[in-house]
């Protein structure tokens, strides 16, 4: 993470870019969208050493609406970019955004393997339960049963649940957002991004254009008997995300077991916030400098290469004696 | 005749698992230290433990680039190693056989394959000799190779009695006593062999005091147990005050990344690709010449589409950036080098063929990849396609090729082979003050610039980059077409102006890289008997050239070293003369003749191509040039050989 040395206080409007937006109106990307712009403006970032890496579809188009380091991807494979960016220059604040279908489908693999690395970025989830710019078919959060209105009958694939998928794969930060609430989404994106290590963020929203099921009266609990919102938040309740710094596998194991419990309630009562904050395990970047002593000092991006004279520094003499025979 | 005692071609067989390559080190080094040149070939199947390698070891006084596939001498424990190269000897020759293995039968080698079996049983009938392992041996003597009876089992006692040391521990030294016995026939002076053990287990003295004792048996045995006359050939020593080291083509290419300053490489495990990314991460940190440590962050990531999105991504930010792939990998990296190329970002693929199509012969040599690494992608754009021939070009073709991904901000696929990326020879150590680091055009920009047009269109093409995380030098980078600034567009003209800008970078490198990094010229300039080829291939064809010049026919060698951007002009010019033009090429179609044609409408006369997944030989090209100059109406001759 970054901050401004400026010392003008940043705005949202500092990440906002003039150029229209073309997601449909009253799309639950906006409110992410604009949550992330005021969590960047709060954490006083500088534009430059952001870089925000879109996967494909309507949410993969975010990076398009900030004035930083925009990075448009291929279909699921924001994760291996964006880790590429991070790990060559540890100094930027790398922001992940995509979609359901990007990150759990096409791109799992990816999505299981950032999670053992436990580089220090934020991966955020657009979660409407449908593949949008393709014109509705089910995403793999989609429920097993469940007839969203382009499908031609009831989805006969099962539901993963990416909170339990991010914690067993490694994710040390873990929360769950609901797009319309910019202020409580704003609140997860400051943690998510100063977590030290990866932080997944699922941000439930509507697609009001294909899924006519998750709508935001959905949402808002108007189909039920008490009428109350679906969403409720973790930090209403004793519940207790965070696993301090050298717990004990006793600690993992109950903390493993409470978050469960919450990450499998859906329904009538869905539960937001924070669901997991890990300080036990240590970040990619300290794993390599167990080998490579330097890498934080001299990052891959700018270590010294050549010499004015454009002569290489790296001395191949020690390599050369190993395999020397006279 | 290259048959004389400075040039001695050595095999070693057996199962894998059991030290063929620690035997054939041994060896080799022996010979290195010695100062002989040495050339090393591996073969290998594509399984851990109990299948057949073998490696076919040539050294001599003057540089050695090609193998023979008739060795002089060959070394077996087991009974497959016997069934497979027994009939290779060539006359003249020797070999040792396992004493215990004379009555085995043919039929009875587990791993040898039916058609082998049958072939071999056929071969013997034939001959009026059984199908047994003695009449093998009944053969060979028939044609003039001695054949020594090794008891490994008496020496490896012997060995236990003398030290006072469990069998089990003797036993471990049988590939020291294997290679110290060939090394006795041929008379090479002792401590080369000494040293070569010190060399194998640097400060482990306990294994070196065994080896050593191992090695004095070895040469005692074999000058108590057989009559060496008939057997002519001895190897002298070389220079062994020239300096030298002795590597194999997957660490030239590690070792040229580094010197040529790449700082990021991600890979998935592949053969033959694999070795290189280990070597790099057993090597991440290197000494430099301002006295810092050096590194190389090497990451195995999930997959090969991983691997291609995370070097791209490090590339942005200024990291000199690589992955190492073989075919099945850089089929998945397709769509990764699209958006890289698309968004003109410095890219090195470092491409090793194998065997194909699909998984193939995942262990075995091919060069069927050239179309694919020309092609693959969906769309069109531009690249820089490279291939070297040998050790030493794998190592400064390496550090080039990011000089052109960064000049011409284009990805780069370096190709080599199975081949190339397991032989091994001697070379001088490499002088990396020849490497002159080139960046191309990073810029800096005013830091309060708000948005920086890094897809500026120019006359070169080449558009002013600046790195992710420099100040004043946001942009927008997008796998869609896309305006100056990055952002997606649809529009007609914008997308005219953006596809020709990108495509011209291909004109631009046409122009300015120079003729001798496109295609070398060897053997008689001025000869009409032209042969063109690219990659591995070149060591054999040196060798068939030098035979035919031997037998008065001059020849050259059109090396092609870079296939995109295609040096059209240069070739055809080339080629005005060429009579005959005869394409080498191990693979099916002879895919650059075919390139050649559609480039410049010229024919080659006769394709020679071996697909078995071996690499050719010298002899065997030697023969097939003999019949081409010889007038064969042949169009395509197939190089076959079944004992490989």
């Amino acid at each position: 993470m970054t901050t401004a040395t400026e010392e003008r206080k940043l705005t949202a409007k500092d990440f906002q870019v003039p150029f229209p937006n073309d997601w449909c109106p009253g799309c639950g990307d906006f409110g992410i969208l604009n949550s992330v712009q005021q969590a960047f403006a709060r954490l006083g970032l500088e534009a430059h050493k952001v870089a925000v890496v879109g996967g494909i579809g309507c949410s993969g188009k975010a990076p398009y609406y900030f004035p930083v380091y925009g990075v448009h991807t291929l279909h699921g494979r924001l994760l291996p970019f964006a880790q590429g960016i991070k790990l060559a220059n540890p100094e930027m604040t790398v922001v992940g955004v995509g979609g359901d279908g990007d990150g759990l489908g096409i791109g799992a693999g990816h999505f299981v393997n950032a999670g053992r690395r436990n580089l220090d970025m934020t991966y955020i989830l657009f979660n409407n339960a449908v593949y949008g710019l393709t014109k509705g078919q089910a995403a793999p959060t989609l429920a097993l049963g469940l007839q969203t209105k382009s499908l031609p009958g009831p989805n006969i694939q099962g539901q993963l649940n990416p909170l339990m998928m991010a914690m067993s794969v490694g994710f040390t930060w873990i929360g769950r957002g609901y797009s319309y609430n910019v202020k409580k989404v704003t609140d997860l994106i400051v943690a998510a991004i100063e977590h030290r290590g990866l932080s997944f963020l699922d941000i439930l929203q509507p697609c009001p254009t294909y899924n006519n099921l998750h709508t935001k009266d959905w949402y808002a609990g108007k189909d039920l008997v008490s009428g109350q919102p679906r969403i409720y938040w973790l930090d209403d309740t004793d519940y207790d995300p965070v696993v301090p710094e050298g717990a004990d596998d006793a600690v993992l194991s109950a903390k493993a077991s409470a978050f469960m419990a919450r990450a499998h309630e859906w329904g009538a009562e869905i539960p937001a916030g924070v669901f997991l904050d890990n300080r036990s395990t240590s970040s990619f970047a300290d794993r390599i400098e167990t080998r490579i002593e330097n890498y934080r000092a001299e990052p891959p991006h700018r270590r010294e290469i050549a010499d004015a004279a454009g002569k290489p520094t790296a001395d191949l003499s020690e390599m050369f004696d190993e395999v020397r025979m006279s | 005749m290259t048959n004389t005692r400075d040039d001695l071609a050595w095999r070693v067989g057996g199962p894998q698992g059991s030290g063929v390559d620690t035997a054939a080190g041994i060896f080799q080094r022996a010979c290195a230290i010695g100062g002989l040149n040495v050339f090393g070939r591996r073969e290998y199947y594509s399984n851990i433990m109990g299948r057949h390698s073998y490696f076919d070891v040539r050294v001599a006084k003057r540089p050695v680039h090609i193998h023979r596939d008739r060795p002089q001498l060959l070394t077996t424990f087991e009974t497959e190693s016997l069934s497979r190269h027994a009939t290779s000897v060539i006359e003249g020759g020797a070999l040792f056989y396992a004493a215990k293995d004379v009555e085995a039968t043919v039929e009875g080698v587990t791993y040898l394959d039916p058609r082998a079996k049958a072939d071999l049983t056929a071969y013997l009938e034939e001959r009026d000799l059984p199908a047994t392992m003695s009449g093998l041996l009944e053969d060979a003597r028939r044609r003039g190779v001695q054949t020594y009876e090794a008891d490994y089992e008496q020496v490896v006692q012997l060995l236990a009695d003398n030290l006072g040391v469990p069998q089990a521990l003797a036993g471990r030294t049988m590939n020291t006593l294997a290679v110290a016995m060939s090394l006795a026939l041929v008379e090479y002076q002792r401590k080369y062999v000494y040293a070569a053990l010190e060399k194998t287990w640097p400060g482990k003295q306990k294994i070196i005091d065994l080896n050593i004792a191992a090695v004095d048996l070895a040469y005692e045995f074999v000058r108590d147990a057989y009559d060496t006359s008939d057997f002519a050939y001895r190897l002298e020593p070389g220079d062994s005050k020239k300096p030298c080291i002795l590597l194999n083509g997957n660490q030239a290419v590690a070792m040229g990344k580094i010197a040529g300053g790449m700082t990021f490489q991600s890979y998935y495990p592949i053969s033959p690709a694999t070795d290189e990314s280990v070597y790099l991460e057993a090597h991440e940190t290197f000494p430099t010449t301002n006295g810092d440590r050096g590194s190389v962050l090497v990451v195995q990531t999930e997959d090969e589409i991983s691997a291609v999105c995370m070097a791209a991504g490090a590339a942005l930010t200024g990291a000199r950036s690589a992955t190492a792939t073989s075919g099945p990998g850089f089929a998945l990296m397709a769509e990764g080098l699209g958006w890289a190329a698309n968004n003109e970002v410095p890219l090195v693929v470092t491409l090793y063929q194998r065997g194909g199509p699909s998984t193939g012969l995942p262990t075995r040599t091919e060069q069927g990849d050239l179309w694919f690494a020309l092609n693959c992608g969906h769309g069109e754009f531009p690249r820089i396609v490279m291939a070297s021939s040998d050790l030493d070009d794998a190592f400064f073709d390496a550090a080039d090729a990011f000089n052109y991904a960064d000049r011409y901000q284009m990805v780069v696929v370096h190709i080599l082979d199975k081949s190339l990326s397991s032989k091994t020879m001697t070379v001088p150590p490499y002088d990396v003050q020849k490497i002159t680091i080139e960046r191309g055009e990073i810029v800096t920009p005013d830091p309060d610039t708000e948005v920086f047009p890094r897809f500026a269109v120019t006359e070169s093409g080449i558009s002013p980059r600046p790195l992710h995380g420099t100040p004043g030098g946001m942009h927008w980078l997008t796998g869609g077409e896309h305006t100056p600034f990055g952002r997606v567009t649809e529009d007609p003209v914008v997308r005219e102006a953006q596809m020709e800008k990108r495509m011209r970078k291909m004109e631009t490198a046409a122009r300015e890289i120079p003729v001798d990094e496109k295609l070398r010229v060897y053997g008689d300039p001025e000869a009409e008997f032209t042969i063109l080829s690219w990659g591995s291939n070149k060591g054999g064809i040196l060798e068939a050239i030098e035979r035919l010049a031997d037998d008065g026919v001059s020849a050259r060698l059109v090396q092609v070293r870079i296939m995109s951007p295609f040096p059209k002009t240069e070739l055809a010019e080339l080629f005005a003369s060429a009579k005959p033009l005869v394409a080498v090429e191990a693979n099916f179609s002879g895919q650059l003749a075919q390139v050649l044609r559609q480039h410049t409408g010229v024919t080659c006369d006769h394709l020679v191509v071996k697909y078995n997944g071996r690499p050719f030989s010298g002899r065997e090209l030697y023969e097939a040039f003999t019949a081409i100059h010889a007038g064969t109406d042949e169009e395509k001759l197939v190089i076959r050989n079944p004992n490989e």
